[in-house]
């Protein structure tokens, strides 16, 4: 359970490996925290970040999870809270970013994405969504992209799964006001890890540390919606509106 | 027969923790069908939500609310007992017997508790020091057990079940109605002497020597305070005023009984709350100034003696949308330096609100989870979104955990199981009496989740 101050005992992290999913866990984590659970396709390799998170009290534990392999899901969940009791935080931050240039050759690849950033992830949503009904609380944190506010040249693949996975999540908070259970959402803008490594960064650019500590300020002051940094909500505020014409030739893409 | 809920997000009065549940108000008689409608999730019975944590919520579960009247309430005016349902608050029990020449053995700073809730939480009040805490008056009570049979138990039947009722938290099963000894008053106004003591050293001293001469005691103490003038605080000290106290015209209406309601507050709060460093400095100070340095034998009523803040309606709310937690904890005899440090922490902190109580106990009874021991009791207020307010309450829960401590469950909101199994050593031998009694687990709490109580 969650205590008075936002405390979670439980925590799983969907997409075990991400950065920004570890570091919000990493954030979270406080002396009544219990147990986290790092839900990733490889369990074996997560060692280091296992050790990584290790204290005093706390049990680390890494467990199979396939994004893609939808049909799976519902025992999945079934399985984490059999053996470790109620969630009261999931953190969905797994996806791929993958490279635009190889869409444009392979419809596959799109298809790849597509399937994994926003089938994927609506498919688990529901699954977390249905247990947090049954036990009437729970906290659930969905990485969402400023890629997904308007979609642009550069990678509008992973942009449009994250326009979607972003509805999708506003829609699935609505519904679960009244359930004791909650979903917020995390606009992150560029960030500084693994996934963007080599790539140009773009303006107002951040880091998982900078995201973990505005996403866990947001969850104890119980917002809907929070940006990373909080400036880039009234950047895409002007962006959304920018004519095709210009943001076409924009720089970062 | 139907059993009809209604899905509720449930908080206790610091609302905080929100969960939701299937809710119910339920007579007596229709308890039984009632439980057997419940899921893996179980089922808790509910009073008057004035616990600040999550002691009477049941996330995914069935919560549940007695009914019950007053009216129907038994009182033996021979033995000075009363027979009352759980459901009934204290509140509408003082209305019908204080008029009759009686009051309730231990209230705690609210009469909106009920008599179920009493029981449960095993509640203490200004008197603890001479009188004990509510079970120690308890002479009997009915529980339905998980199965749905109905036993009576008091400390003579079933003692080790009782004891484990006793300060139980609804988790031995549902208490149906209490039977419990009254104190005979002779008015409704209460003689109170009034001290103020410049710094925490100065209340403890007066307290360890005194307090033993009166029936309530209790201090309120600034902790905002710093310096010569930490801890500044009153001390209240009284008892039931004699009817030979009184003048021939006030003897007249010597059990006269009306508390009173000022004023409620709205629904609608600013977000942010009026409690902060600035409001609550004002206030100290005001209310330090307000009381004579030393006064004999004033005369005050119950409410505003007993129950000074249900005067006013929703007084939670004051604290805005973010809540606030009610942070107490005990501390044995000789770990008077330890509780200074605490308090020191607490000024440092800047997080207090002015109401801060503290309290010299008695004697503990024989209920394994009841919270009074022997020594000294301190309860603070603090807003739930005070800036780093979790790692201050876990370094101070390290200390109540080190000096032999403890933290009250009615109270709780935030400590964790390591903190409850250091400070009620007796938690394994109250755990293993419930499994026995609820093998199936039946009775749920998302305390006893949070907790690990069962």
């Amino acid at each position: 359970m969650e205590n008075a101050v936002g405390e979670a005992q439980n925590i799983l992290v969907l997409g075990g490996r991400s950065e920004i999913g570890l570091a919000i866990a990493r954030e979270l984590l406080t002396p009544s925290t219990q147990r986290v659970t790092l839900a990733c396709r490889q369990p074996g390799e997560s060692r280091e970040v296992e050790a990584s998170l290790a204290r005093n009290g706390l049990s680390v534990e890494s467990v199979s999870f396939d994004a893609a392999d939808t049909a799976s899901h519902a025992e999945f969940v079934n399985n984490v809270v059999a053996s470790c009791g109620d969630l009261d935080v999931v953190i969905l931050a797994f996806g791929v970013l993958g490279s635009q240039e190889q869409c444009d050759d392979d419809s596959q690849s799109a298809v790849k994405i597509a399937h994994t950033n926003y089938t994927g992830a609506v498919s688990i949503a529901m699954e977390v969504a249905h247990r947090f009904r049954q036990q009437g609380h729970g906290r659930l944190i969905i990485l969402s992209s400023v890629a997904g506010e308007r979609t642009r040249k550069a990678n509008y693949v992973y942009g449009s799964t994250k326009a979607g996975l972003d509805a999708f999540a506003q829609g699935l908070s609505d519904a679960m006001v009244g359930t004791g259970a909650s979903v917020m959402i995390v606009r992150p803008g560029f960030v500084h890890s693994a996934m963007t490594t080599g790539m140009k960064a773009a303006p107002f650019s951040t880091t998982p540390d900078v995201v973990a500590k505005l996403t866990v300020k947001g969850l104890r002051a119980g917002k809907r919606i929070v940006w990373t940094p909080g400036i880039l909500r009234w950047v895409f505020m002007v962006m959304r509106h920018l004519p095709v014409a210009i943001w076409r030739r924009m720089p970062m893409g | 027969m139907e059993t009809d809920f209604t899905t509720s997000r449930l908080t206790g009065w610091g609302r905080t923790s929100p969960s939701s549940a299937r809710t119910a108000e339920v007579s007596r008689g229709d308890v039984a069908a009632f439980i057997k409608d419940s899921n893996r999730r179980g089922v808790l019975m509910r009073g008057l939500g004035r616990s600040y944590g999550d002691a009477a919520q049941n996330a995914g579960g069935v919560v549940l609310t007695l009914k019950g009247s007053a009216q129907e309430a038994i009182l033996n005016v021979e033995a000075g007992t009363l027979t009352a349902g759980a459901g009934v608050s204290l509140h509408d029990l003082l209305k019908v017997i204080v008029p009759r020449g009686f009051f309730v053995p231990v209230t705690p700073g609210t009469r909106f508790v009920t008599v179920g809730g009493a029981v449960a939480s095993d509640i203490h009040g200004k008197n603890h020091h001479v009188e004990g805490s509510f079970g120690n008056h308890v002479r009997r009570l009915t529980l339905m057990l998980a199965d749905g049979t109905i036993h009576e138990i008091g400390p003579e039947q079933n003692p080790s079940l009782f004891w484990a009722t006793v300060g139980g938290m609804g988790l031995t099963g549902i208490i149906l109605d209490v039977t419990f000894s009254l104190i005979p008053i002779e008015t409704s106004l209460c003689t109170v002497n009034t001290i103020r003591c410049r710094n925490i050293d100065e209340l403890i001293e007066e307290m360890s020597h005194g307090d033993d001469d009166y029936r309530y005691s209790v201090a309120w103490a600034d902790l905002l305070s710093t310096g010569s003038r930490l801890g500044r605080s009153v001390l209240w000290r009284g008892d039931h005023t004699k009817l030979a106290e009184l003048s021939s015209k006030d003897a007249a209406q010597a059990l006269r009984y009306e508390p009173r309601h000022l004023a409620s507050v709205p629904p609608v709060v600013p977000s942010f709350g009026f409690v902060n460093k600035i409001s609550s400095a004002l206030f100290n100070e005001l209310w330090f100034r307000k009381e004579p340095r030393r006064k004999e034998g004033g005369h005050k009523s119950m409410p505003s003696y007993f129950h000074p803040l249900d005067a006013i309606g929703s007084w939670n709310r004051l604290y805005g949308a973010g809540g606030f937690l009610q942070y107490q904890f005990a501390l044995p005899f000789g770990r008077e330096d330890e509780l200074r440090q605490i308090i020191e922490k607490v000024v440092i902190s800047k997080t207090a609100s002015p109401l801060v109580v503290l309290k010299r106990f008695g004697d503990s009874n024989p209920a394994p989870l009841s919270f009074p021991m022997p020594g000294w009791t301190l309860t603070v207020d603090i807003p739930a979104r005070a800036e780093g307010l979790g790692s201050l309450l876990h370094s101070i829960d390290e200390m109540v955990m080190q000096s032999g401590g403890r933290h009250y469950l009615a109270k709780d909101a935030h400590t964790t199981p390591l903190a409850i199994a250091r400070g009620y050593p007796r938690l394994e031998e109250w755990k293993q009496l419930q499994r026995l009694v609820d093998p199936d687990r039946r009775w749920q709490s998302d305390l006893a989740r949070r907790l690990e109580l069962i």
